[in-house]
C-alpha cells in the first residue's frame, strides 16, 4: 500500500507533495452537499479519498458526514466511515483516507475545532490536507476551493500541547505560518470531456454572469462585521495577557519583598542569638499566576489574516469590474 | 482589458438610435443595485448565439418565457426526468474503475419525486455479475449503501436504477423488477460511457406493461424526456469544466481573484467580436439582416444605462474610495497583528 511506502521515508515526504489534482466529480459532490444539506449555518463536512501519486496527491472521491444532530454523532461517525469505505472498496474506488472537505462561510474556518481535527488526520496521515470550499464566493462567479495544511512547527507544537508564551516562543511561530495552502488543479477524465461536450450540447446557454455582477456592498458589509467581531476577540485576549503580564511582575516584587525581610529577621534573630526562622517554601505562598494560553490568541490572528486576505481580494475584483464599467460609459 | 463600445460608429445602429426615444432619456438608478451589465451580457450572449450558425440551435432552448422543449425526438410520456451533472460524474467514474471483463455497470440513483418530475440527485453503483445467462447483483450492498446514504440526506429516496451502455438487455429487466420492489414505479437510466452512436447518449426510461392480459405479459421500456437541472453554484462548476475541457492536458488551476474578472471581460470580448462580425455581414450585404437579431442588439446597446458624465464621475468615484478605504483598513489590520505578534516574541 503505498501509505506504507511513504511512512517509512518520514519527515522527508513532507515537502514533495507540493501540488494537488482534484478530478471534477469531487468538486461537483461537493458543491451538490453544501447546497442540499448546508442551509442553516452548519458547515458541511465531509472526507477526501484518493491517492498520493508520484509527488502529487490525488483526490478521486469524496463521501459527505452526517450532520451532528443526534447525540450519539461519536459511535455513528466511525462506524460510517468504515462501512462506507469498506462498501466503496467494492466499486473499486480509493479507499485511501488523504483529508477531509468543510464548507465555510465568509473565510471564517480558523478555529480551535479545525485545528484538532486537522492536526488528528495529519497526524494518522502524513499527507493529509483540508479542502475549504466557500460557498458564499462561489455563487458570486468563481469556485472558491482551497487547500490548506498543517505547517510542521505548529504539527510539533500540537503534539507537544504546549501553548504557553514561552512554549510559542521558543518555536517561533507567527499566524503566517500556522497553516501552509497547497495550489489545487482540476482535472477532468477523457470520459468526463464527453460528458461535458453532451451537456454544453444539450443545455441552456449559460447565463450565470455572477463574475461581471457590480453590486457588492452586502457581501463587503457581511466581512467586515465578522472582521470586526474577531478584532474585537483579540483585543480581549491582549488585555487578558497585559493583566498577566502585570500580575505577574507585581508578584515577583512581593516575592522579593518578602524574601528581603526575611533575611533582614534572620539578621536580627541572629545578633540576638535565636534560632534563625526556617525558610519557608515561598513558592507555595505565592503561587504564580496561570499563563493565559496563546493558542486561541493565534488562531483568531490567523483568522484576521484569513479576513483581510478575502477583504483585499474582493475589493481588487471589484475596482476592475468599476474601471470596466467606466470604460463601457465612453469616454463622453 | 478595456473595451471600446464600437457600436456608436454604425450606421445601422444609429439610425436605430436616432428614432428610438430611449435614448434620449436619462434614467437615475442606484449604481451599487444594478445588474446590467449582467443583463447586458445575458442579451449579448443571446445575439452571440442568433448570429453563428453552430449555436443556432442553443438559441433555439435559449427562447425565455416558454419552458425547454424535450430534447429528445421521442414522445413523451410520464414525467418529465431531471438530472444533475454530479450524477452524471459519477457514473461516469464508475464506468472507469469497473472489474476486468465487466462490460457494464449499474447502480441505484437517488432523488425526490415530484407530482410531473423526477429529480434525480445522487447515485451510487453496486457490484454485480453478468453472463450469458443470469445476471447477479449484490442486493444487500445496495440496501446498505441506501441507509448510509439516507443518514446524509434524509430526503433522497431510490428512484430507479442507471446502466451504462446503449441497449437494454433481457437481464435489465430482471434488474428493473427488482428496482420495482424498492422504489414505486423506478426508472432506468442510460448513460452510453462506450459512445457506440459517437456521443454520450443520456435516455431515461419507465417500464410499462405489454402485451395480452392472461395470457403473455411482457415488460416495455418506455422512453422519458430528460433534461439537466443546476443549482446555481453547480452552474459555476460546470462552467469550470467546460472550461477545463477546452485547456491544453485537461487541467486548470484556480487562478486568483482579478484574473478571474480579466478572464470574463476576455470571454465578453470574444462575444462581441462575433456580434460585430455579424453586423459587418449585414452591413456589407452578405447575410440577410434578421429583425429579431436586430432588436435584441438595441436591447443591448440601451442597457448600457445614459447618465450625464458628472454624475457617474461622482459614482465611481464614491464607489472607488470605499474600496479603496476598505483596503487600506485590512492593511492596518494586517499589520496590526503582525506587530502584536512581534512584541510578544521580544
Amino acid at each position: 500500500m503505498s501509505t506504507n511506502q511513504h511512512g517509512a521515508s518520514g519527515p522527508a515526504q513532507y515537502q514533495k507533495s507540493n501540488c494537488f489534482l482534484v478530478l471534477s466529480q469531487v468538486v461537483l459532490k461537493i458543491i451538490k452537499h453544501y447546497q442540499e444539506e448546508g442551509q442553516g449555518s452548519e458547515v458541511v463536512q465531509g472526507v477526501l479519498l484518493g491517492l498520493v501519486v508520484d509527488d502529487r496527491l490525488e483526490i478521486t472521491n469524496c463521501f459527505p458526514f452526517p450532520q451532528h444532530t443526534e447525540d450519539d454523532a461519536d459511535f455513528d461517525e466511525v462506524q460510517y466511515q468504515m462501512e462506507m469505505m469498506r462498501s466503496l472498496r467494492h466499486v473499486n474506488i480509493d479507499h485511501l483516507h488523504v483529508g477531509w472537505y468543510q464548507s465555510t462561510l465568509y473565510g471564517s474556518f480558523v478555529s480551535r475545532a479545525l485545528l484538532d481535527s486537522q492536526f488528528s488526520y495529519q497526524h494518522a496521515i502524513e499527507e493529509s490536507v483540508v479542502l475549504i470550499y466557500d460557498p458564499i464566493k462561489t455563487s458570486q462567479g468563481s469556485l472558491s476551493l482551497k487547500a490548506y495544511r498543517l505547517t510542521p512547527k505548529l504539527m510539533e507544537i500540537c503534539k507537544e500541547k504546549d501553548f504557553t508564551p514561552e512554549g510559542l516562543k521558543k518555536a517561533n511561530i507567527g499566524f503566517e505560518h500556522m497553516f501552509e495552502e497547497v495550489p489545487i488543479v482540476i482535472k477532468n477524465s477523457h470520459l468526463i470531456n464527453v460528458l461535458m461536450w453532451e451537456l454544453e450540447d444539450k443545455s441552456t446557454v449559460s447565463d450565470k454572469h455572477e463574475l461581471l455582477n457590480l453590486s457588492s456592498s452586502n457581501h463587503l458589509e457581511k466581512s467586515l462585521q465578522l472582521l470586526m467581531d474577531r478584532v474585537d476577540d483579540m483585543s480581549q485576549e491582549i488585555v487578558k495577557y497585559n493583566t498577566y503580564s502585570r500580575n505577574l511582575s507585581k508578584q515577583q516584587q512581593q516575592k522579593h519583598q518578602y524574601l528581603q525581610r526575611r533575611q533582614q529577621e534572620n539578621a536580627q534573630r541572629q545578633t540576638r542569638g535565636e534560632a534563625s526562622l526556617p525558610e519557608e517554601d515561598i513558592t507555595k505562598m505565592f503561587k504564580p499566576p496561570q499563563p493565559p494560553p496563546r493558542m486561541d490568541t493565534l488562531l483568531i490572528a490567523g483568522q484576521i489574516n484569513n479576513y483581510c486576505q478575502n477583504v483585499k481580494e474582493f475589493t481588487s475584483q471589484n475596482l476592475g469590474k468599476l474601471f470596466m464599467a467606466e470604460a463601457l460609459q465612453g469616454h463622453n | 482589458m478595456v473595451f471600446v463600445f464600437t457600436f456608436y460608429d454604425l450606421t445601422l445602429t444609429e439610425r436605430i438610435f436616432s428614432s428610438s426615444a430611449l435614448f434620449k432619456s436619462k434614467s437615475f438608478f442606484d449604481w451599487r443595485a444594478h445588474k446590467n451589465v449582467q443583463v447586458g451580457v445575458k442579451w449579448l450572449l443571446w445575439v452571440c448565439s442568433r448570429c453563428s450558425a453552430s449555436f443556432r440551435q442553443m438559441a433555439a432552448l435559449a427562447r425565455r418565457g416558454a419552458s425547454l422543449q424535450p430534447l429528445s425526438n421521442m414522445s413523451v410520456y410520464g414525467p418529465v426526468v431531471k438530472i444533475h451533472p454530479v450524477v452524471l460524474a459519477s457514473i461516469s467514474d464508475s464506468y472507469e474503475r469497473r472489474n476486468e471483463g465487466a462490460s457494464r455497470v449499474i447502480g441505484t440513483i437517488l432523488g425526490t419525486i415530484d407530482k410531473h418530475s423526477i429529480e434525480v440527485t445522487n447515485c451510487f453503483s453496486v457490484p454485480h455479475n453478468e453472463s450469458e445467462d443470469e445476471v447477479a447483483v449484490d442486493m444487500e450492498f445496495a440496501k446498505n449503501m441506501y441507509e448510509l446514504h439516507k443518514r446524509v440526506s434524509p430526503t433522497e429516496v431510490i428512484v430507479g436504477w442507471y446502466a451504462t451502455g446503449f441497449d437494454i438487455t433481457e437481464h435489465s429487466v430482471l434488474i428493473h423488477e427488482y428496482y420495482s420492489r424498492e422504489a414505486t414505479n423506478p426508472i432506468h437510466l442510460t448513460v452510453d460511457t462506450a459512445l457506440q452512436s459517437g456521443k454520450m447518449n443520456i435516455r431515461a426510461y419507465v417500464s410499462a406493461q405489454m402485451g395480452v392480459p392472461g395470457k403473455t405479459v411482457g415488460v416495455m421500456f418506455t422512453p422519458l424526456s430528460v433534461k439537466y437541472v443546476y443549482y446555481d453554484t453547480e452552474r459555476i462548476g460546470v462552467d469550470l469544466l467546460q472550461r477545463i475541457r477546452l485547456a491544453t492536458n485537461r487541467t486548470k488551476g484556480l487562478t486568483s481573484d482579478l484574473s478571474q474578472v480579466g478572464g470574463a471581460a476576455a470571454r465578453v470580448q470574444d462575444m462581441l467580436a462575433t456580434v460585430l462580425a455579424y453586423i459587418e455581414d449585414v452591413l456589407s450585404g452578405k447575410v440577410t439582416a434578421d429583425n429579431s437579431v436586430g432588436r435584441f442588439l438595441m436591447d443591448l446597446v440601451n442597457k448600457v444605462p445614459t447618465i450625464s458624465a458628472e454624475d457617474f464621475e461622482n459614482m465611481l468615484n464614491s464607489n472607488i474610495n470605499d474600496l479603496l478605504m476598505v483596503t487600506y483598513l485590512s492593511n492596518l489590520t494586517q499589520a496590526q497583528i503582525a506587530l502584536n505578534e512581534k512584541l510578544l516574541l521580544l
